[in-house]
């Protein structure tokens, strides 16, 4: 998109001729206002490059959650193998096997807790005589995994009220929080609402811009200010031209932080005050953004944002990796915070509502068919 | 989830009491602590289990001496594992080949690449007076270019404006040209986030490699990283010619098992850390600090190894069999303790190898100080023999002829006394459980009231 080429193919084509929306200028108080729209780009399209061949049509792995298992099976066969291996392979089960369930458990960032939790369940059924190899120890093994994990299958569902709905987008550096509010954008712009994305990383270098191509890209507009700016003004300003506008969903961005840097979470919160003084209830939506490569530390991450600023909703990033983030075992079981969306690539169409069902199958159904 | 392994060692082994050999019998449950607290530090599945086999045949047969408890001879076998594996020694950047030398960065998305580029040309720029050019051959995310450009700006770096229509593997020969031209001495290569399963960007990551030959390779990895690290590590080590790695984002409290597994993975050694957004944020690697942060202990070891070196054993000992018959600790106990501390180095010495002591706020951490310390021994100096082993006979009097004796008020011998009742009580406390082991080991906790 103006200028910046698709990795692979990607239903999101550049549109270089249509700009975002005109901007106003903003009554609220600072001193910059909305940014200008960018200057029109004067490089060349995206003509793709030589040696960088496309990828294979993606097409076949179009369905609803296609892409999201195309991502997971490209390792689901060595998580799948271990534990078919054990659960359809073998006449008896027993506890060494039920290790080797673990072992799997474990290299998908399960956690050691709430692998013991969903093996424990599978001891107890096995000493109950309840299971037998084959494919009732795997329905078993996908019952313990969906326990866990269908209460936070929760929806993002935007009410006809209020307006703006306001979504604050907050999580650790580079954990896609920006690419992710591009992908809301689209989804909301395609679902016939309109949005508004607000630049609130004044800190990091060039984020006002990477999220202004977000916005040119799906033709909502954007309001920003400089970088080095106030966060909290921008958002302020940015939900009072919403409201003035009509605007139904605003999103706002913000700079990435740990979660052990207490200035920066003290920083969200004043964000989070400083809207409430517009919209009591503002932001209806908390998104804390994870990355599926992350580890055990995305419990510690989910943890101290859900302190220091309550959060309501997560979304999962990277999942078509080979990383399958199942950290989110763990976080359903400590905090039981929302599971909203699973980031599936880099493009603007790459993000799925979360759904517990498919994401278990995800991992597991390698051996449906093999059975 | 614990905070230390080796006070959960310490529970595991401590049946084998303070004498004998470990054996592959009595260390079992201590190699499964170990396993789990792999685990929980994020070390690869494969990596974790090839390493609990290396320290089992390390530990079988290792002699527990009589100051060390056998925890603290396991840990210390784990420990030194750990810090051999991740590389012994710090490895510096390689730079010698004819300029302008090329440094390359490789990752997923999202890891640090960019803001690497920017922190290294700065490192080269401040501490070896390299004259750096930036260039990115991200033609893909929106404003990538756009934050190089501006990181350069904000290091002093020049920058190389890449056209995003053309291919990387040409942005980075002609960035490479640019530099020949303007006589830089480093030209450091910033790539996109890639994911090592995308067969074409890989190649890609191939091709910009073959055009520029960089003299370091370098793989950038977030520090929180899980289990997939050693798969990423290993397709990147494979498709790239990788000369090392850069650990991102270890200012937070990720516990860094990716280290281990990427460094077993590919044999690479880790370079630097980032250590924050800042663009100064940037820092040799040292095996030993990441190795004691994955174990969950700091900087302990080193104090455990420091106190072997100065502490008195002798006094330690006859100390430690004290207080497992359950008698509380004398005034003279207690100013060997202070007197070690200052030979440590000092408060703040010790200090900065305690876990977490340094996240305390400034204002805390100078409330204590050496000179404190200096005046508490002092006081006990000016006791008579019999006043240190009964302090309950310092009425009004006595307290006042102490004071004078070594130049203090009567409220000083006070709080001394008073610093000296909590700290007996806690030892008392701490004694039942694993005593002997924690001041053999001189990890004596720091005495109350000088403390915080
Ligand atoms: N493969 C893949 N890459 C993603 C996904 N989501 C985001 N990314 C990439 O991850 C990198 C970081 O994404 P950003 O959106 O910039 O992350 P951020 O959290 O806004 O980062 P900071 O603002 O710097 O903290 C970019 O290269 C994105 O293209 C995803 O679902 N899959
Ligand atoms: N706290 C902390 N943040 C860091 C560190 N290194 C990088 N970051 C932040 O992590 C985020 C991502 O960094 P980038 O340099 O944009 O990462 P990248 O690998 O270039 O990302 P892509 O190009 O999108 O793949 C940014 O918000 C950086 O400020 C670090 O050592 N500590
Ligand atoms: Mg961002
Ligand atoms: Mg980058």
């Amino acid at each position: 998109m103006f200028g910046f080429r698709k990795k692979k193919g990607d239903p999101d084509k550049p549109s270089a001729e249509s700009q975002p929306a005109a901007s106003q200028p903003s009554d609220a108080p600072s001193a910059d206002g909305e940014s200008p729209p960018a200057a029109p780009e004067s490089r060349p399209g995206a003509a793709p490059a030589a040696d960088a061949p496309e990828q294979p049509a993606t097409s076949a792995r179009s369905g609803l959650f296609g892409r999201m298992r195309a991502g997971l099976s490209r390792t689901r066969e060595s998580f799948s193998r271990g534990v078919a291996d054990v659960l359809l392979g073998e006449k008896q089960l027993d506890t060494t096997s039920l290790e080797e369930v673990e072992t799997q458990l474990l290299l998908a960032d399960v956690g050691v807790e709430a692998t013991q939790q969903i093996v424990g369940g599978l001891t107890e059924r096995l000493s109950r005589r309840e299971l037998e190899a084959g494919r009732g120890a795997l329905e078993a093994l996908r019952a313990e995994m969906l326990a866990l994990l269908q209460p936070v299958e929760q929806p993002l569902v935007i009410p006809p009220a209020p307006r703006p709905f306001v979504i604050l987008v907050v999580g650790v550096n580079g954990a896609g929080k920006t690419t992710t509010i591009g992908k809301l954008a689209r989804r909301y712009r395609d679902e016939g609402l309109s949005v508004m994305l607000a630049a609130g990383d004044t800190f990091r270098a060039a984020a006002v811009e990477q999220l202004q191509q977000w916005g040119e890209r799906n033709e909502v507009p954007v309001i920003a200010q400089r970088t080095g700016a106030d966060s909290a003004a921008v958002v302020f300003d940015a939900l009072q031209v919403a409201r003035s506008r009509g605007v139904d969903v605003l999103i706002a961005d913000t700079a990435g932080r740990l979660h052990t840097q207490s200035n920066l979470m003290a920083e969200l919160a004043k964000v989070k005050r400083v809207m409430a003084r517009i919209d009591a209830d503002a932001p209806h939506e908390t998104l804390l953004v994870l990355d599926a490569g992350n580890g055990q530390n995305a419990l510690s991450q989910a943890r101290q944002f859900a302190e220091a600023i309550g959060v309501t909703g997560i979304a999962l990033t990277k999942l078509d990796g080979t990383a399958r983030g199942g950290i989110i075992f763990a976080i359903a079981r400590a905090l039981g915070l929302p599971v909203r969306f699973v980031g599936v690539g880099e493009g603007a169409e790459d993000l799925r509502g979360f759904s517990a069902e498919a994401y278990v199958g995800g991992l597991l159904d390698g051996f449906d068919s093999a059975a | 989830m614990f905070e230390n392994l080796s006070e959960r060692l310490s529970q595991s082994l401590h049946n084998l009491g303070g004498k004998g050999r470990l054996s592959e019998d009595n260390i079992q449950q201590a190699l499964r602590d170990v396993r789990m607290a792999l685990l929980e530090a994020d070390v690869a599945l494969p990596v974790v289990t090839e390493f609990v086999a290396h320290v089992r045949e390390r530990a079988v047969g290792a002699e527990v001496t009589r100051s060390l408890t056998p925890g603290q001879v396991f840990v210390r076998i784990v420990n030194d594992e750990l810090v051999r594996l991740l590389g012994g020694e710090q490895q510096a950047l390689n730079l010698r080949t004819q300029p302008p030398a090329v440094i390359m960065l490789a990752g997923l998305q999202g890891a640090g690449k960019t803001t690497s580029a920017a922190k290294l040309a700065r490192y080269l720029k401040e501490r070896e007076r390299k004259r750096v050019l930036l260039a990115s051959v991200d033609v893909y995310r929106p404003a990538a270019i756009e934050q190089l450009e501006r990181l350069a700006e904000q290091v002093g770096a020049s920058f190389f404006p890449s056209d995003p229509a053309e291919a990387p593997a040409a942005l980075a020969a002609a960035a490479l040209a640019h530099g020949r031209r303007h006589y830089v001495d480093v030209v450091i290569i910033d790539t996109a986030g890639r994911l090592h399963v995308d067969a074409s960007m890989m190649a890609e990551a191939q091709a910009v490699h073959a055009a520029v030959q960089p003299i370091e390779t370098l793989f950038v990895v977030d520090s929180m990283t899980g289990q997939d690290a050693a798969q990423t590590a290993r397709a990147f080590d494979a498709a790239l010619p990788l000369t090392g790695v850069i650990l991102t984002k270890a200012d937070g409290d990720a516990r860094g098992g990716a280290a281990l597994s990427i460094r077993q993975v590919t044999g690479k050694p880790i370079k630097f850390m980032g250590m924050g957004e800042k663009v100064e944020a940037l820092e040799p690697f040292y095996p030993d600090r990441i190795a004691s942060r994955i174990l969950g202990m700091g900087d302990v070891l080193s104090l455990v190894e420091e106190v072997e070196r100065k502490a008195d054993k002798h006094k330690a000992d006859k100390l430690a069999r004290k207080l497992q018959k359950g008698k509380g600790i004398s005034l003279e106990d207690y100013r060997d303790q202070l007197n070690q501390m200052l030979e440590m180095g000092g408060v703040a010495g010790i200090m900065e190898k305690l876990p977490g002591a340094m996240q305390l706020p400034e204002a805390a951490r100078s409330q204590v100080n050496d000179r404190e310390i200096r005046r508490m021994i002092a006081v006990i100096n000016s006791m008579t023999p019999g006043e240190r082993r009964r302090p309950e006979i310092l009425k009004a009097s006595r307290k006042q002829r102490v004071a004078r004796g070594c130049g203090l008020e009567v409220q000083d011998v006070n709080r001394l006394l008073k610093q000296f009742q909590q700290t007996q009580k806690m030892m008392k406390r701490v004694g039942k459980l694993n005593l002997k082991g924690m001041l053999g080991g001189g990890r004596g906790p720091l005495p109350p009231g000088i403390g915080f």
